[in-house]
């Protein structure tokens, strides 16, 4: 049954998994949030012959494991550290949900700014620098505030290239000193108090940005 | 039952939203068999009076009786007190009367023939063959004997509101309240719906309460007019005389801006 | 249980060893690090795949086959488990009894908060140590299907909620109780809503099946490991891996599409009568 000894020297071992666990989160965000943007953009703005295959990228990439990519892109690219790797395949798997948010984000900003954009002769890229992403990225703030709470609950997948995160550092705690029970639990508590209040905080912003 | 009971009476109800009171202490009666229209400017409470008939809302204070028993509420414990109705005393209660909204709200997923012989069966009880039998009669009635397999997203505003009309009278209410049913209509779809009921009114004893907008429907079908204004009835008279002759400033008012 | 092992490039948790040997995951021989010498011959093998490999592959069509079956059962089992649940504790969050309504909204809440991976691994890991052993096949069917029966439930939840409030008045006005109206009235039109989210939970569970691997599942993603190992051909193993998924996703899109548009011809939205 449950051991407090072996939970209470599990605690500090599955909290510095949690720090790994947050820094793969913040960066693999910052990935996705750029790169998503970009294929977003790119897709709307750019020409054909890139927007039509990059589209289509995008759409496998979605549609597929995140598990298998991180898998090849582990065998593929052996040069690149294990944290990196996995920041980089979760920030360009998140990419593609993205920037589908973005797009909706993009297509709900009404023809009038569009219009009157043409109407002051602005140049391309400030339209879309000034005018349009600054209204579209406001209205889905939450969607992507939620993506960044799915993302942060997808981490543990980076134990499969041996990035030491919070699962990982709870299944090695729990083998070595045969607590599973306890490590695993702490593992999952700690996901549960740190993305809960997050949820609640992006469901205000959803409810404020409604208003 | 007694007969001389009122088909609806109403013993100082009011309703507040907050704040804001909808009706004030308000008494009224309906005779069995009265038809009787409730007019005045919006946000004056009649439609209120008709949610609270077909307890889509519940009273804030008073009664409500409906032949006599009283509706809102039920005996308490202690002998001689009411309290709230629960819902299951309300759901009992509700089969006498029926409603026609201005939305017209037929379920999108059902055929017409479908939306007419749903509750007769899976309330009443009724067997199919019977439901639909009275169903084609009632689609005959109000003109939509061809229309029983489409879709009410296939047909006009009009056309919606008579199935909505056939679906109510499918329950065989005693008391129908009509809330603003042409309001939603464009002007040309508005005679064929009050053409129909004007039948209806004509060719049943049914009591009936409206809420409308429709000088000359009111004056057709209505024993009585009552005028509205901040959940009180400023007047109340036969209906040919309360709009040849509105006694009160109130009613000339608005039936200046009707007309 | 040797051939048992799941060898993926690099176990999941090869740097701890294993796992008790009673649950089948055996210990991780020849662990992959980059240019380490071992059976994995790395990034550098070609991507149309040597004869070799497409030998291997065709003696172990069987296993594949076996790999695919297991991924297509723990994918429907899972989303039936979750479709349950989500009719369950998505109707209970709409419940008029706060009891009720709390409850499912902390289950909900539980579930969707403890990530996925953590409850695989603890109905794999942990809940033995309380005395339950689920078969590994079970436990990733109960992961799948309590994750995105939480998932679900928001998707039912939000589709009710959003069939007008006058539809719930007719019904009233037509004498419908609550369950009737329910059934008859608010569920079908809710429906026609809910097809297209989940669709996406559907494509997002099949996604997370491979994880099952990790817990000795043999699934495709299992059997193709095997292959790969066998052949050293990795860039084809995996890029076929990523293939047979992209294209079982883009299946079931194409079915729910279906089931999307029956739905709304249902309503009359679109289509004919």
């Amino acid at each position: 049954m449950w051991d407090g000894e072996a939970a209470g020297a599990a605690l500090p071992v599955v909290l510095e998994g949690f720090g790994i666990t947050l820094l793969a989160t913040v960066l693999g965000f910052a990935v996705a949030a750029v790169l998503g943007l970009a294929l977003a953009v790119v897709e709307r703005a750019g020409p054909r012959w890139v927007a039509v295959p990059l589209r289509g990228a995008a759409g496998f990439v979605r549609s597929t494991p995140l598990l298998v990519q991180l898998f090849a892109a582990w065998v593929l690219v052996p040069k690149l550290d294990a944290l990196a790797l996995g920041v980089l395949v979760l920030g360009v798997h998140y990419a593609t949900y993205l920037s589908e948010v973005y797009r909706t984000g993009i297509d709900a900003v009404p023809r009038g700014q569009w219009e009157a954009c043409t109407a002051l002769s602005l140049p391309r890229r400030r339209v879309w620098r000034a005018v349009v992403l600054p209204q579209a990225v406001r209205n889905v703030l939450p969607p992507l505030g939620n993506y960044a709470v799915s993302l942060f609950k997808e981490t543990p997948l980076l134990s499969v290239i041996t990035v030491h995160e919070m699962v990982h550092e709870a299944n090695a705690f729990g083998s070595t000193h045969f607590a599973y029970l306890e490590s695993f639990t702490l593992a999952g508590a700690v996901f549960l108090l740190a993305s809960w209040p997050t949820s609640l905080l992006v469901r205000r912003l959803e409810a404020r940005l409604a208003h | 039952m007694p007969t001389e009971d009122p088909a609806v009476r109403f013993e100082r109800v009011t309703k507040r939203y907050g704040d804001h009171t909808v009706l004030d202490a308000l008494d009224l009666e309906v005779g069995r068999g009265e038809r009787v229209t409730l007019i005045g400017p919006s946000g004056s409470g009649k439609t209120t009076i008709l949610r609270l008939l077909m307890t889509l809302e519940r009273v804030t204070d008073g009664v409500i009786h409906v032949d006599g028993e009283p509706y809102s509420h039920m005996p308490g414990r202690k002998p001689g007190t009411l309290v709230p109705a629960s819902e299951r005393r309300l759901a009992e209660r509700r089969r006498r009367i029926g409603m026609v909204f201005q939305q017209f709200n037929l379920f999108p997923h059902m055929s017409v023939l479908e939306n007419v012989v749903e509750a007769p069966v899976h309330v009443l009880g009724e067997s199919r063959e019977e439901a639909e039998r009275t169903a084609r009669d009632l689609l005959d009635l109000v003109g939509l004997g061809d229309k029983v397999d489409a879709r009410p997203t296939r047909l006009s505003g009009g056309q919606q509101q008579r199935v909505a009309i056939a679906r109510a009278l499918a329950m065989r209410p005693g008391i129908l309240l009509l809330d603003e049913v042409t309001s939603a209509l464009d002007p040309e779809l508005v005679a064929e719906v009050l053409d129909v009921l004007r039948d209806v009114a004509r060719g049943t004893d049914i009591t009936l309460l409206c809420v409308t907008h429709e000088m000359g429907f009111a004056r057709d079908v209505s024993d009585r007019i009552l005028m509205f204004d901040r959940g009180r009835v400023v007047e109340s008279g036969p209906a040919s005389e309360l709009l040849e002759s509105p006694a009160h400033e109130r009613t000339r008012a608005f039936l200046g801006t009707v007309r | 249980m040797a051939d048992l092992a799941f060898d993926p490039a690099g176990h999941p948790f090869e740097s701890v060893g294993h796992a008790p040997a009673s649950t089948g995951l055996a210990p991780a021989s020849a662990a992959y690090a980059p240019g380490s010498a071992g059976a994995v011959p790395g990034a550098g093998d070609s991507l149309a795949g040597s004869a070799g490999f497409l030998t291997e592959l065709r003696g172990a069509l069987p296993r594949l086959a076996d790999g695919l079956l297991v991924t297509v059962e723990a994918t429907a089992l899972g989303a039936a488990l979750a479709l349950l649940l989500a009719y369950v504790l998505g109707l209970s969050s709409r419940s008029a009894r706060l009891p009720v309504r709390g409850g499912a909204r902390l289950v909900v809440e539980f579930l969707r908060g403890t990530s996925l991976y953590v409850q695989l691994f603890w109905l794999f890991f942990a809940l033995p140590m309380l005395g339950f052993r689920l078969e590994p096949l079970a436990c990733g069917v109960l992961a799948l299907g309590l994750n995105f029966g939480a998932y679900g439930a928001e998707v039912v939840r939000g589709a009710v909620a959003a069939v007008p409030r006058a539809q719930t008045e007719a019904g009233i006005a037509l004498s419908m109780g609550p369950a009737l109206r329910l059934r008859r009235v608010v569920l079908p039109q809710a429906h026609a809503l809910m097809v297209a989210p989940f669709k996406n939970l559907l494509v997002q569970l099949l996604k997370a099946t491979p994880l099952l691997s990790l817990v000795t599942v043999p699934d495709i993603t299992f059997q193709i490991d095997q292959v790969r190992s066998a052949t050293g051909s990795t860039a084809a193993s995996y890029l076929l891996l990523l293939g047979i998924y992209g294209g079982t996703a883009a299946l079931l899109g194409l079915l729910m599409n279906a089931l999307e548009r029956a739905a709304k011809a249902r309503l009359g939205q679109e289509g004919g009568v």
